[in-house]
C-alpha cells in the first residue's frame, strides 16, 4: 500500500487532480455554511454580471438567484449522484461479471447476452426514457445512471475473472476443496480489485457528466440545484448572459477532468507493469 | 455463402435485440406510475377521454398482461408505433421524417471523430513522451471531460454570435434557392458546428484508444521482426503497427456508435437540428411518452443495424475471422 | 585468427535502465564467429545471452544501451553506424530468427508479402521477382504446398511452419550471419529436431555463420562448433564444443552439464521389490471435446483422452510423456476431475470415484493432489505463503492456527525457511515457488501426487534440485507419483514406468529401460530420435559414457 501511494504521488498531474477533487469535496461539504440560504432564493436583481458585487461574485441568473451559491450546492448533488450511481453499477456489474467469468459455458452465454443487450441500447437515450417515465427525482436519476453504467463493469470483471480462472492457483484451490463462493471472493476477486477501482473512478466522472446532461434536459430532481440545470435554464439567454452557462460548465469540466486524472494516476500506480519495485 | 450465413445470423440476433427493447418499452409503460393509457397518450392526450378509450381497446388494457404484451408486439411488428396526440401524427411518420437529419449529423460526426481521432492518436504515439504527445493527450483529456451540451452552447456563442462565422441554428436557411449545389453548401455550413461539437468527445475517446493501442502494438514481436528485415521506422509504423493497432479501435468505434445517438439529443437540442434527438427533447417537454419510446426504439434499431455493418466490415478487414468462425 | 572472423565482439557492455537488479545486462563480453561456423551462446535465463545478440543487431529494448565495446562485422564497426547504415546491415548482412514463432509474424499480412518485404526493404527486385523468390524460399525451407502457403496468413500455419517462414525471411538475402535466438524453445521436440536439421542444411548450403542462442546443452551438442557459456552477464567459458562439453573448466559449466537429466534412473530400484500395493486403477478413461460446427458444418470431435487405462502402485513413479496436444495434461486433470471425464473408471485404493457427489469428491481428492507447471501462476499473488499451503486443511475443517503451523513444517520439509509462512509469493524465485507448490500438494497427506510439467519452466540447475526433492519426498512419504512431462530426459531420470501419449491415447507403456531402450511404437522411436544431444558418439554422449 505504501508502495502504491509513493508511485501515485510521483505522478504530478494525478496529484493536481487529487487536490482539485479534494477542493470540490470541500466546497460541497461547506456549501450549507458558505451559503446558508437556499440557492433557489432571489438575492439580487436578475442578470447581475459577475465581479460586480462582492456578495454575488459570479453574478445572478434570470430570477436574481446567486450563481456562486448554486455552484456550491450543485457540487453536492454532482458528487452524491456520481458516487452513489457508481456504487449501484458496481453492485450489479461485479457479481454478474464474476459469475459469468468463473462458471463459463451456458451461464456465461446467458449473462453476456443480457449484458450485450444493455450495451447495444443507446445508453443516454435509455437513461432519458427511464427518468422521464419514472418521473425525475434523485432516486430515479441514480437508478438510471446505474442501469446504463453496469455493463462495462460486468464485461471488465468477466474478462479479468476469466483470465484469473485459467491460472493454476484456482485449480489448486479447487483441489484444496474450497467452495466456488470462497474461490471467487477470497482467491480471485482480490486479484481483480485494481482494474475495478480504476474503472470505478472513471465511472464517477462519467456519471457526473450524465447527471448534468439529464438535468440540462430538465430531467433532474426539481428540488435540488444542479450544474446541468443551471446551464439548461440559462440556455435561452446565452446571448445576453454568457456567465450563467459559462461558470457551471467550467465547474463540470474541472471536476470531471480532475476525477479522470486521478483515475489515470490510479491506473498507472496500480499497473504492475509500470512498477519496478519487484517483479 | 459464408457471408450470407453470417449476415443472416447477425440479422436474427439484431431482431431479437429490437424485440427485447419492445418488451422493455412495454414493461416501462406498465410499471410507470399512473394509468398505462394515460402514459401512452401523453400529458396532453390524457385529458381526451375518447382517445384514452381508443387506446384501452387497441391495446386490450383490461385483458391479462400477456395478451397486452402480444397486442403491443403485434403492433410493432406491423410497424405501428402508435399515435402522437400532441403532434396529430403517427409516431413512425414523425420519426421517419426526422431520421435523415440525424443520420447526416451522426454520420458526419462519426467520420470526423474517427479520422481525426485515429490520426491524432497515431501522431501522438509516434511521438510518445515528447511535447507533441503531451499536447495531444492533454487536449483530448479536456474534450473528454467537457459536457457536450455546454460545448455546443459555447461554440454557438463564440463562432456564431461573437465571430459570426457559421450558423448556429437549424438545418438550412428558410426559403433558400432550388439550386442543389447551393443547398448542399448551405446544409454543410449548418452542419459544421453541430457535427464538430458532437464529434469532439468521441475524437477524444479515439485519440486515447489509438494511442494506447499503437504503443501496445509497437511492443509486439512482429515489429521486432520487421526491424530485423531492415525496414525503415516509417514503413514499420504505417504498415505493421498502424494496421494492427487501428483494427480494434475501428471495431470499438463501430460498437460505440450507439452512444452517438445519445449525444445527438444534446446537440440537436442546442442547435435546433431537426433530427430524432430534437424530437426526443420535444417529446420530453410535452410529456409525450409514446413518442419518446418510439424514438428510443428507432434509435436502438439504428444502432443494431450499425453494429451489424461494423461486424461485417471487420470480417472483411481481419483475415483471422473468416476461418476462426 | 581474428582476421578471418566474420563477426568479432570485443569487451561488450550493455547498460540496464536505472533501478534494475544490476548495472549491466552484459559486461566484458568478447567472442568471434568465423564464416560457416556455428557459435552457441549458452546460459540460463538472465545470463544476458539474448541481450548480446540484440546488441549486435542494434535491436536493444528501450532503456538499455551499449555502454562499451566494439562489434565488427566484416571489418565494419556496428556500434558506430547510424540508423540508415544499421538498416542496410539488418536483413541483408545479418538475418535473425526469434523464439516465439506464434507472435513473430504480422497477423494481418500474407506470408508471401512478409517475405517479399525483405527485398523491398533493401530496394531489390521487382514485385513479380520478389514473389517468385518468396515462393522459391518457401520451397527451400520445406513448407508443404508453397504455392498455397504463400497466400496464407500466419494463423493458418503451425508453429513449426511459422518458424520455417521466419527462417526463409532471415535467409532471403543470403546474409553472412544468422542470429537464432532460442528458435526451437517454443516447439515440440520432433519439430525442434526438424528445424535444427533445416538450419544445419541451409548453413552448409549457403556457408552462413550462425550465432545460436540457447539454454539447452543438448541442442548445443547437436549444432555447435564452438561454445560461449554465459552467466549473469559475463562469459565464464569459451571453447570448441567438444572441449567445453567434454572437459568443462569452469565450475558453473560443470554444474550446468551435471544438471542435465542423464536419461538414466538416478534412484536405484529397491533390491527386493515389495508386493505391489495398487493405489490407483484407471480403466477406459475418455474425454472428448466437440467444437460446435454450427449450421451446415460438421462438428469436429477431438479426443483429449481416449480409453486410457493403467495402474499405479505405492512408491511407484509413472511418467506420462508426449508432445503438446497429446492429451497428457488433460489426463492429469481428468484424474483429479478438474476436467470431468465422460467415461471410464478411476479407483483410488480400490474405491470407485466416478459418479460421486461434490461432497464425496472433496473427500477423496485429498488423496490425490497436484503440483502445477507455472511457478508464477500457480500461487495466488495476494495470499501469504503459509495461507496458500494451509488452504486445503482449512477447507477440510482444521483450525486455521493448526493448519498454518503444519504449513510451516511442510515448508521446512521442502527446504524453505519457516519465515516463508508470512511472506508473499513474489518474494521467492521460480524454484522456491515450485517448492511451495509441492508443500501445498503435501498438506492434505495425499497418497498420489500428480506433477504436471512441474519443472518445465525452471532453469536446468534448479530443475535438477526440484527433481531430487520430488524423488526424495516420494521415497520418504511412500507416495505414488504421476509425472507429466514433454521432456523424455527428465522422465527417464525420475520414473519407474512411462506411458507415451499421442492424440489422447497411450501408445506404449512399460518400464523406463524397456520403453526408451527398446521402443516398440513408431511414435516413441520418433520422439527418442528427436531428443537433442542424444547421439552417443557426440561429445555429450561421451561425457555421459565417461561419467556412468
Amino acid at each position: 500500500m505504501t508502495g502504491f501511494w509513493s508511485r501515485f504521488r510521483r505522478r504530478r498531474i494525478a496529484m493536481i487532480g487529487l487536490i482539485v477533487v479534494a477542493l470540490v469535496v470541500a466546497v460541497a461539504i461547506a456549501a450549507p455554511y458558505l451559503y446558508p440560504q437556499s440557492p433557489w432564493k432571489m438575492v439580487q436583481r436578475p442578470f447581475l454580471p459577475p465581479f460586480a458585487n462582492a456578495l454575488v461574485p459570479l453574478g445572478t441568473d434570470t430570477l436574481g438567484r446567486n450563481v456562486a451559491s448554486g455552484l456550491a450546492h450543485g457540487a453536492q448533488v454532482s458528487l452524491l449522484i456520481g458516487i452513489v450511481s457508481t456504487l449501484v453499477a458496481l453492485a450489479v456489474g461485479v457479481p454478474i461479471g464474476a459469475i459469468a467469468g468463473y462458471f463459463g459455458g451456458i451461464v456465461d452465454d446467458v449473462l453476456m447476452r443480457f449484458t450485450e443487450f444493455f450495451q447495444t441500447v443507446p445508453s443516454f437515450a435509455l437513461a432519458i426514457v427511464l427518468v422521464a417515465i419514472f418521473q425525475p427525482s434523485l432516486t430515479s436519476v441514480i437508478a438510471a445512471i446505474g442501469v446504463v453504467g453496469w455493463p462495462p463493469v460486468a464485461r471488465l470483471v468477466r474478462g479479468e475473472v476469466l483470465a484469473q480462472r485459467r491460472r493454476e492457483y484456482v485449480e489448486a484451490a479447487i483441489l484444496a476443496g474450497q467452495s466456488n463462493f470462497t474461490i471467487i471472493t477470497r482467491q480471485i476477486l482480490p486479484n481483480v480489485v485494481s482494474p475495478i477501482v480504476v474503472l470505478a473512478s472513471l465511472m464517477v466522472a462519467t456519471a457526473i457528466l450524465l447527471e448534468s446532461s439529464l438535468s440540462f434536459l430538465g430531467l433532474g430532481d426539481p428540488s435540488v440545484m444542479s450544474w446541468g440545470y443551471m446551464i439548461g435554464a440559462a440556455r435561452t439567454v446565452v446571448r445576453q448572459a454568457w456567465w450563467l452557462s459559462f461558470f457551471p460548465g467550467v465547474a463540470i469540466l474541472i471536476t470531471v477532468l480532475a476525477i479522470n486524472l486521478v483515475g489515470e494516476g490510479l491506473a498507472e500506480a496500480l499497473d504492475p507493469r509500470s512498477s519496478r519495485d519487484h517483479h | 455463402m459464408q457471408t450470407l450465413w453470417f449476415l443472416s445470423s447477425r440479422l436474427v440476433k439484431g431482431i431479437l435485440v429490437v424485440l427485447a427493447i419492445v418488451v422493455l418499452d412495454f414493461f416501462l409503460i406498465h410499471f410507470a406510475p399512473g394509468d398505462p393509457a394515460a402514459v401512452m397518450a401523453g400529458e396532453s392526450g390524457a385529458t381526451d377521454e375518447i382517445f384514452l378509450q381508443q387506446l384501452r381497446v387497441k391495446f386490450g388494457l383490461d385483458q391479462p398482461l400477456m395478451t397486452q404484451l402480444g397486442l403491443y408486439l403485434w403492433g410493432v411488428v406491423r410497424l405501428d408505433l402508435g399515435y402522437s396526440y400532441r403532434q396529430q401524427m403517427p409516431v413512425l411518420d414523425l420519426v421517419m421524417d426526422r431520421l435523415p437529419a440525424t443520420l447526416i449529423l451522426t454520420g458526419a460526426a462519426f467520420v470526423f471523430s474517427l479520422v481525426i481521432g485515429v490520426a491524432a492518436g497515431a501522431w501522438a504515439a509516434a511521438n510518445k513522451d515528447r511535447p507533441l504527445d503531451r499536447a495531444i493527450t492533454t487536449i483530448s483529456l479536456i474534450f473528454y471531460a467537457t459536457p457536450l451540451f455546454w460545448m455546443a452552447l459555447m461554440s454557438v456563442l463564440v463562432f456564431s454570435v461573437w465571430l459570426d462565422w457559421l450558423p448556429g441554428f437549424g438545418f438550412e436557411e428558410v426559403g433558400n434557392t432550388d439550386n442543389v449545389f447551393e443547398r448542399v453548401l448551405d446544409v454543410s455550413r449548418h452542419l459544421v458546428l453541430p457535427a464538430v461539437t458532437l464529434g469532439l468527445f468521441f475524437t477524444a475517446v479515439y485519440v486515447r484508444m489509438t494511442r494506447s493501442s499503437m504503443i501496445e502494438t509497437a511492443r509486439m514481436d512482429f515489429v521486432k521482426t520487421a526491424r530485423a528485415k531492415g525496414l525503415t521506422e516509417g514503413v514499420i509504423l504505417r504498415r505493421h503497427v498502424l494496421r494492427n493497432a487501428v483494427l480494434p479501435v475501428v471495431t470499438l468505434a463501430g460498437l460505440q456508435a450507439g452512444q452517438m445517438v445519445g449525444g445527438a439529443v444534446m446537440t440537436e437540442t442546442v442547435f435546433a437540428w431537426p433530427g430524432i434527438g430534437r424530437l426526443m427533447y420535444e417529446a420530453l417537454l410535452q410529456r409525450d411518452y409514446n413518442l419518446l419510446l418510439g424514438v428510443f426504439l428507432v434509435s436502438a434499431a439504428m444502432v443494431v443495424v450499425f453494429n451489424i455493418l461494423t461486424d461485417w466490415v471487420y470480417r472483411l478487414v481481419d483475415p483471422r475471422i473468416e476461418v476462426a468462425r | 585468427m581474428s582476421e578471418e572472423a566474420i563477426l568479432s565482439v570485443e569487451n561488450l557492455a550493455v547498460e540496464l535502465p536505472a533501478g534494475a537488479d544490476r548495472l549491466f545486462a552484459v559486461e566484458g563480453v568478447s567472442f568471434e564467429i568465423r564464416p560457416g561456423e556455428t557459435l552457441a551462446i549458452v546460459g540460463e535465463s538472465g545470463s544476458g545471452k539474448s541481450m548480446s545478440a540484440n546488441a549486435v543487431m542494434g535491436l536493444l529494448p528501450p532503456g538499455t544501451r551499449v555502454a562499451q565495446g566494439i562489434a565488427k562485422l566484416d571489418g565494419v564497426d556496428l556500434f558506430h553506424l547510424d540508423e540508415a547504415g544499421m538498416r542496410a546491415i539488418r536483413g541483408r548482412r545479418i538475418g535473425m530468427i526469434f523464439q516465439e514463432p506464434m507472435t513473430a509474424l504480422d497477423p494481418l499480412m500474407r506470408v508471401g508479402e512478409q517475405i517479399a518485404e525483405v527485398f523491398e526493404a533493401h530496394g531489390l527486385l521487382t514485385p513479380a521477382e520478389r514473389r517468385a523468390r518468396a515462393l522459391a524460399l518457401l520451397t527451400e525451407v520445406g513448407i508443404p504446398e508453397p504455392e498455397r502457403a504463400i497466400h496464407a496468413y500466419p494463423f493458418q500455419l503451425s508453429g513449426g511452419q511459422r518458424q520455417r517462414v521466419m527462417i526463409a525471411m532471415a535467409l532471403a538475402l543470403d546474409p553472412v550471419l544468422l542470429i537464432a535466438d532460442e528458435p526451437t524453445t517454443a516447439l515440440d521436440v520432433t519439430t525442434q529436431a526438424q528445424i535444427l536439421k533445416l538450419i544445419k542444411e541451409l548453413q552448409r548450403k549457403h556457408g552462413t555463420a550462425v550465432m545460436f542462442i540457447t539454454h539447452d546443452f543438448g541442442v548445443v551438442a547437436d549444432i555447435a562448433d564452438r561454445v560461449v557459456v554465459m552467466r549473469q552477464g559475463k562469459v565464464v567459458e569459451t571453447g570448441t564444443a567438444a572441449a567445453v562439453l567434454g572437459d568443462p573448466q569452469h565450475d558453473y559449466t560443470k554444474a550446468l552439464i551435471a544438471a542435465i537429466p542423464t536419461g538414466h534412473p538416478e534412484v536405484a530400484p529397491p533390491a527386493t521389490p515389495r508386493a505391489r500395493e495398487i493405489v490407483l486403477e484407471v480403466a477406459g478413461l475418455t474425454k472428448t471435446y466437440t467444437t460446435s460446427g454450427g449450421f451446415m458444418r460438421p462438428a469436429r470431435v477431438v479426443h483429449a483422452v481416449k480409453s486410457v487405462s493403467f495402474d499405479l502402485a505405492r512408491g511407484e513413479t509413472l511418467g506420462v510423456v508426449g508432445e503438446s496436444g497429446s492429451g497428457k495434461s488433460s489426463l492429469g486433470r481428468c484424474l483429479v476431475r478438474l476436467i470431468e471425464p465422460e467415461a471410464g473408471s478411476i479407483k483410488i485404493e480400490g474405491a470407485e470415484t466416478m459418479g460421486q457427489s461434490i461432497g464425496q469428491m472433496r473427500q477423496w481428492r485429498r488423496r490425490m493432489q497436484m503440483v502445477f507447471q507455472d511457478p508464477y501462476g500457480s500461487l495466488n499473488p495476494r495470499s501469504r505463503v503459509g495461507r496458500i499451503v494451509a488452504e486445503g486443511p482449512i477447507a477440510a475443517g482444521v483450525p486455521v492456527k493448526t493448519a498454518i503451523a503444519k504449513a510451516a513444517d511442510l515448508l521446512a520439509m521442502v527446504g524453505l525457511d519457516a519465515s516463508a509462512v508470512d511472506r508473499f509469493p513474489h518474494e521467492f524465485s521460480g524454484g522456491q515457488r515450485q517448492r511451495i507448490g509441492i508443500a501445498r500438494a503435501l498438506a492434505l497427506d495425499p497418497r498420489i501426487i500428480i506433477a504436471d510439467e512441474a519443472v518445465s519452466a525452471l532453469d536446468v540447475s534448479i530443475q535438477a534440485q526440484v527433481l531430487r526433492l520430488l524423488a526424495d519426498l516420494k521415497a520418504r512419504l511412500d507416495l505414488a507419483l504421476i509425472f507429466i512431462t514433454h521432456d523424455l530426459r527428465v522422465a527417464a531420470t525420475i520414473c519407474d514406468k512411462v506411458a507415451v501419449m499421442q492424440r489422447g491415447e497411450i501408445v506404449e507403456m512399460g518400464p523406463v529401460g524397456q520403453v526408451f531402450g527398446d521402443p516398440q511404437h513408431d511414435y516413441t522411436r520418433r520422439l527418442i530420435a528427436a531428443i537433442p544431444g542424444r547421439s552417443e558418439s557426440g561429445p555429450l554422449g561421451r561425457v555421459r559414457a565417461a561419467g556412468a
